[in-house]
Order: C-alpha cells, then sequence, then structure tokens
C-alpha cells in the first residue's frame, strides 16, 4: 500500500473544503427537501395543520385518479412532442449558426433573443397574441390564424408545446452550434478530396461528431419537460378542462388549490424518481458515462 | 425546461439575495424599532383605499410605520398559505371570511379581535350584521371589513343593446331571447371568463338561488348527504348548458381570462352584451375605460328571475366583504389594532372608496352617496345588499377548499359540456365524502 505523500493529503483537504459550500447547498435545498416531500407523500396534510399519517393512501389515490392519470400521459405527450419539435430545428439551426460568415453571426444574436426573456413575459405575450378576440387573427390579413387556440382543449396543448420550443430552442442551438464547431476541420477536408458532398458530409461526419451533444440536449429536453410548469401554469393554468394539466401542474393544484400536500407530495416524488431513472436509462444506454473521444486517430 | 444553465443562474440569484438581505439586516438593526408593520392586501379593485388607509396610520405614527405590500388574487392566496405555513405571515392580511379564514382560525393562525375591536357596541353599530357574519365564528370576531360590498350583478353595454334591439333581461326566458338578437349582428350576449373558473360559479349560484332558494346550498355546507343531486341543482346545470349550447358566451370563452382584463374589455369595447361579476368591476371600468361610464353606456341590472322559481328574486350572491385579520405570529398586534380601528373604513378613507365605485358596508351613508359622482351606481348596490332577503357567500368561499376546488372543476367541466349536469351531480356528491 502506498502512503499517499503530504502534498496529496494537503490537496484532498483542500478540495473537501472547496466542495464543501457547494455539498452544504445541495444538501440543504435539494436533498433535505426532497427527503421531506417524500416523506410528507404518506401523510394527509392541508399546509397548516399536523400532518396525520396515512400510509400509501396517497400513493393509491394519485394512481387510480383519472385526472392524475391523464395528467401523466400528457406530460409523456409533452417530452416527445418537445424532443421531436426541438431536436430536428436545434441541429439545424445549430450547424447554421456554427457557420462563420457574418450574416450568421448577426442571425445568431437574434435567435438567441427568446432564452433571454422571462417565462412568465412569454406566456403573457403568447398568451395576448393567441386571444381569439384580441389578439393577432383578429387582424383581416392574419384570418387564417382565426383559431380558438388557447380556449379548444385539442389544440391548446399543441399552442402550449409550440411555445414552449420557441423558448427552448435558443439554448439548445448553442449546444449544437458549440458542438459543431468543436469537429475538427480536417475530417471535411478530407471529406472533400474523396468525393463526399455535403448531404454525405453532414451524414457521416457531422451527425456522428455530434453523438454526445445530441444526448446532452435530449436528455434536458426530456427532463425538463417532465418537469416542465412555469409557461403552462401563466398561459392556460392547466386548461380548458384538463387539456394542458401536466403532472407538475396537476402537483401544483392538488397543493396549492386542493391544500392536499401530501397528495401532491406523492405526486412530487414519483417525478424525481421518474427523472432520476430517465437520465440514469440515458446515460447508461447512450454510452454517455464512457465518453471515449470520438477524435481517436485524428 | 429547467437547463443546468437555469438553475445555475437561480442559484446565483438566490446566493445572492440572501447575501444582500444578511447584509440589511445587519445595517437596519440599529434602528430603534426594528421592521415595521406589514400588511398584506389584493391590486386592482380598492387598491386606492387600502393604500389610503395605510398613509392615513403612517402620517400620524411615523415612528411605528405600516408597510402595505399588493398581490394579484391567485398568487395571493398561495403566498399566504405557504407564509401561514411556514411561521412568517405578515401583520395583517386580506381575506374573504368564511372557509378559508376558518381553516386558518382553527390552525391557531388568527387571533380573536372580539375584546379589543368587536365588544365596541359604537364601532359594531356601524356596519352591516350580514358581513360582520363572514369574520364571526362561535359569537368570536376575526376580521374587519376593508373594502365595498361586493354583490355579483349583470354588468350591461346599453349602447349594444339598443343596437341590436333588445332590453336588458328581466327574466330567463327574455334572456333567451336576446342570446338570436345578438348572434344576428355576429356578437355573444355574454362575456365570460373562463380561464378563471370562478366567474362560471357565478351562474349556478344565482340559478340555484332563483329556482329554489338559498336552501339547497345551506343543506349542502351543512353536509346532507347527495345535497347536489337537488332537482334545482340539476335543472341549474342544465341551464348552464342551454346557455353554452346557444352560443351565448363570446368565443374561446374557456380560455378568456378576468385577471387580465380581457373579459371586461369585451363588454366596454363593445364586443359582448353583458357580463356577470362582482360590484368591484365598476372600478376595473373606471380605471380601464372611464369614457364608457361618462358617456352613459354602461348598465347594471341584477341577475333575472326565474319563471315558476321559488328563489326570492331580491337575493344576491357574492362576496359581502374582505377583512383585514391579525396573525397569531404578528409582533405589532398594538399597531395592528391601532390601525383597523381608527383608519381602515374611517370617514376619510369612506370616501375614497365612493370615490373609486365602491360601497362599504357601513350604516347610513344615503347622504354621502347622494352627493358622490357615481350615485346611481353607489345606490344600486347599497341598495341591492341593503334589501337582500339573502346573501349568499360565494361557494368556492364557504367551502373547504378541497371541496371548492372539486367544485370549480367539475363546473369547467359542465361549461365545457365534457359531463352532464346529472354527472355533475354525482361527481361532486362523491367530493363532498371525502
Amino acid at each position: 500500500m502506498i502512503e499517499p505523500t503530504r502534498a496529496e493529503r494537503d490537496r484532498g483537504g483542500a478540495g473537501l473544503v472547496m466542495l464543501l459550500p457547494a455539498l452544504v447547498l445541495f444538501l440543504g435545498f435539494a436533498l433535505v427537501p426532497m427527503l421531506g416531500v417524500f416523506v410528507l407523500g404518506f401523510t394527509r396534510w392541508d399546509g397548516l395543520a399536523t400532518p396525520a399519517w396515512t400510509g400509501l393512501d396517497n400513493w393509491r389515490e394519485a394512481v387510480s385518479d383519472p385526472v392524475t392519470q391523464d395528467a401523466g400521459w400528457l406530460t409523456v405527450k409533452l417530452m416527445i412532442t418537445s424532443w421531436v419539435i426541438q431536436t430536428p430545428l436545434c441541429m439545424f439551426l445549430g450547424v447554421f449558426v456554427a457557420g462563420h460568415q457574418r450574416y450568421r453571426a448577426v442571425l445568431a444574436v437574434i435567435y438567441f433573443v427568446p432564452l433571454l426573456l422571462s417565462t412568465v413575459a412569454i406566456g403573457l405575450t403568447f398568451r395576448a397574441l393567441m386571444d381569439p378576440n384580441f389578439g393577432l387573427s383578429t387582424s383581416p390579413a392574419l384570418a387564417m390564424l382565426a383559431k380558438d387556440w388557447l380556449g379548444d382543449g385539442d389544440l391548446a396543448f399543441y399552442a402550449v408545446a409550440v411555445v414552449i420550443s420557441w423558448e427552448f430552442i435558443p439554448f439548445h442551438t448553442v449546444l449544437y452550434q458549440a458542438g459543431v464547431r468543436q469537429i475538427p476541420r480536417v475530417l471535411y477536408e478530407a471529406a472533400t478530396i474523396d468525393g463526399a458532398g455535403r448531404l454525405a458530409q453532414f451524414w457521416y461526419i457531422t451527425l456522428p461528431q455530434l453523438r454526445y451533444t445530441i444526448v446532452t440536449s435530449s436528455m434536458l429536453i426530456l427532463i425538463g419537460s417532465l418537469t416542465y410548469f412555469d409557461l403552462v401554469y401563466v398561459m392556460t393554468g392547466g386548461g380548458p378542462g384538463f387539456a394542458t394539466r401536466l403532472l407538475p401542474l396537476d402537483m401544483f393544484i392538488s397543493a396549492f388549490g386542493r391544500r392536499e400536500m401530501g397528495r401532491a407530495s406523492a405526486i412530487a416524488s414519483s417525478l424525481v424518481v421518474g427523472g432520476l431513472v430517465l437520465s440514469l436509462a440515458m446515460v447508461k444506454f447512450s454510452g454517455f458515462a464512457r465518453m471515449r473521444s470520438q477524435q481517436e486517430g485524428v | 425546461m429547467q437547463t443546468s444553465l437555469g438553475w445555475n443562474l437561480r442559484l446565483t440569484i438566490g446566493l445572492g439575495l440572501w447575501l444582500a438581505s444578511a447584509g440589511s439586516t445587519a445595517s437596519a438593526e440599529p434602528a430603534a424599532s426594528g421592521p415595521g408593520t406589514l400588511a398584506w392586501a389584493l391590486t386592482a379593485g380598492d387598491e386606492k383605499a387600502y393604500q389610503d388607509a395605510v398613509a392615513q396610520y403612517n402620517q400620524r405614527h411615523p415612528e411605528s410605520k405600516i408597510t402595505l405590500q399588493l398581490f394579484p388574487n391567485e398568487p395571493y392566496k398561495q403566498k399566504l398559505l405557504v407564509a401561514m405555513g411556514a411561521g412568517t405571515p405578515p401583520d395583517l392580511f386580506f381575506n374573504w371570511g368564511g372557509g378559508i379564514l376558518k381553516a386558518y382560525i382553527d390552525a391557531g393562525n388568527v387571533i380573536d379581535l372580539t375584546a379589543d375591536i368587536g365588544k365596541d357596541p359604537a364601532w359594531k353599530r356601524r356596519f352591516f350584521p350580514s358581513v360582520l357574519a363572514s369574520a364571526t365564528f362561535g359569537d368570536k370576531l376575526y376580521g374587519v371589513p376593508i373594502n365595498g360590498v361586493q354583490p355579483v350583478v349583470f354588468f350591461v353595454n346599453k349602447k349594444l343593446f339598443q343596437d341590436v334591439g333588445a332590453q336588458p333581461p328581466k327574466t330567463w326566458n327574455e334572456l333567451l331571447a336576446a342570446i338570436p338578437k345578438f348572434k344576428a349582428k355576429g356578437k355573444p350576449l355574454l362575456s365570460v371568463a373562463g380561464a378563471d373558473r370562478w366567474t362560471y360559479l357565478m351562474y349556478a349560484e344565482y340559478f340555484v338561488d332563483r329556482l329554489a332558494g338559498p336552501q339547497v346550498f345551506a343543506d349542502i355546507v351543512a353536509g346532507k348527504p347527495d345535497g347536489w343531486s337537488h332537482p334545482a341543482m340539476i335543472q341549474a346545470a342544465e341551464m348552464i348548458q342551454t346557455l353554452v349550447k346557444q352560443e351565448a358566451f363570446e368565443k374561446g370563452y374557456p380560455g378568456v381570462s378576468y385577471g387580465n382584463g380581457q373579459a371586461t374589455a369585451l363588454l366596454y369595447s363593445g364586443r359582448a352584451g353583458m357580463q356577470l361579476m362582482g360590484s368591484w368591476d365598476f372600478p376595473n371600468i373606471l380605471n380601464g375605460q372611464a369614457s364608457f361610464i361618462a358617456s352613459d353606456q354602461l348598465g347594471w341590472v341584477p341577475f333575472p328571475t326565474i319563471e315558476g322559481g321559488k328563489g326570492s328574486p331580491g337575493d344576491v350572491v357574492g362576496n359581502p366583504s374582505n377583512f383585514y385579520s391579525v396573525s397569531a405570529k404578528s409582533t405589532h398586534k398594538a399597531v395592528a389594532i391601532e390601525f383597523l380601528k381608527t383608519n381602515v373604513l374611517s370617514d376619510s378613507n369612506i370616501d375614497v372608496l365612493l370615490k373609486n365605485g365602491s360601497v362599504p358596508p357601513v350604516a347610513g351613508l344615503e347622504a354621502k352617496i347622494a352627493k358622490s359622482p357615481q350615485a346611481a351606481w353607489l345606490s344600486f348596490v347599497y341598495n341591492v345588499t341593503k334589501n337582500a332577503p339573502n346573501f349568499q357567500l360565494s361557494w368556492d368561499q364557504a367551502l373547504p377548499p378541497a371541496q371548492a376546488d372539486a367544485l370549480l372543476t367539475n363546473l369547467e367541466q359542465l361549461f365545457l359540456v365534457k359531463i352532464t349536469p346529472k354527472q355533475f351531480s354525482e361527481n361532486m356528491n362523491k367530493a363532498m365524502k371525502r
């Protein structure tokens, strides 16, 4: 057994000290409350009186409640819809703005704007734009937009999904832009000499090289959709009816509308577990954890 | 999509705020009085009156100032619950009386004002007893009225009614007859802010009361089994769906919101004939488009009677008033009580309210009202409230929170015609049992 040298020991100590603030914050603001929520899931509590232990009641009710079931399906639907809308678009835009031409740099700045806006402002703005009585579609030139975007149960979900995508596409575009810029030029030069066209270059070089960017971005989209709340709350509040009541919103309404903190905590716990399982699964099956360099031999 | 970027940002901001607050408490400590008395109330409606009362108090008591913070309706309810649960409530908090105040009282969060205020006969005589009743539980007073009485009435666009050749309806059949006249001009008779859900409730409350009187709902509150299956309840639900099927409401009504002023704007911009709303809508119209009132286009009528209905045509529903209550955790109880006694609904404070188009539940205001620029409206509200055989507190305020939420949810389904009147009754009977 090799004794660590003094210098190594000291480095460990300093590392721990450096870690401490982050660790304290993570424990205090993430882990401890999470545990508290998990325990609350087994109680009936209105937020004021003393919680009463009810065992598995909340879990049983949450699973058997058709509204919560629907909310679960809607959440899955949002995850898929967001991924399908955002991933191809972000990849396309990312590749586009990765070019060094000046007009692309200007466009990149414009594309980035939605990310700078507060979610509440975005929600209120789109809500006003989509209003059937005062919104954009009341202009005769835009009469084809005259749909009841947020008042029609079938449309509202997609209207919200599109606005969510509008808000987050810039962020993922930046990820792809960075990913594309890291691809060594020599690969493209070699491919050009071999006579590969632009499409072939994208297919055989850019796409495989972006593998980990795709995994990262997809993970953020999927897990983000699982816990998405604020924009939906501002735009529709879960309505009309239950058309946009996602699981996090169902949790919020249970907690602060119905004052059933226990039931809400049970839903919250299942969201935590769902997110954890999803991210672990993605890391495992995508080979992300091994992080093998993709530039061997370059 | 909670990105890691957002998370980091939030952490940084949180840390910054924490450091800033640590810094500010340290520097604030030398001031002898410590942090001042905090009062929470709602924006819009009568906010001018809340600000006036606090300003009056602060002018006279520079050494113990009150700070007023205003919030929008829905977020406020959540903020108050969290603050109460966390043991950091404001000293004075705005509330609606009724079931939600009762929940806070039961949890020991509210102090009993009987000895300090309620016992004073001169104070008590000033107010309408029906209003104080909403904040009185077991003969103990827990709240002090702070603003106008809030009966729900139909606000009418008189000009639009003239244009389509109809009269504001006095009966259910007249109301039904007016729908096609409006439709012929491409306009809806009624504007309703469906996204808010409590707006739906007003129709249900009035239909049931006009059909069978207040006893139906009183039985439900008293826990009578299958109270929601009363024939009047079913008929009211059918009438609601009749309105929906006849397209009485504006297009897209399930997504229209009250909070951002859309539903009211439909009325004063001449796009809908009437809106059923609490009297607080008058200040909103006054502040939104005063010319609509000045040019005498705004009218108001009580809810129509229903042919063959057994309820009294004089009954009103709504919120008797809002109240300030004092938290049990308050460290400034003396300041809070002094403020409630001397500045809230004081003579000058009443003038501010009247000017804003609100009528406080205070006896003997006839002379003041007659002198006000809004005399016609104010005396209508005053008399409707004073002469009402029954003033029904909004159902969602009268029921405990979980049941109130079930009611709003099922009512929304009813308005969207996703469930039948019978299913509505069954769902509600089930919700009451939990």
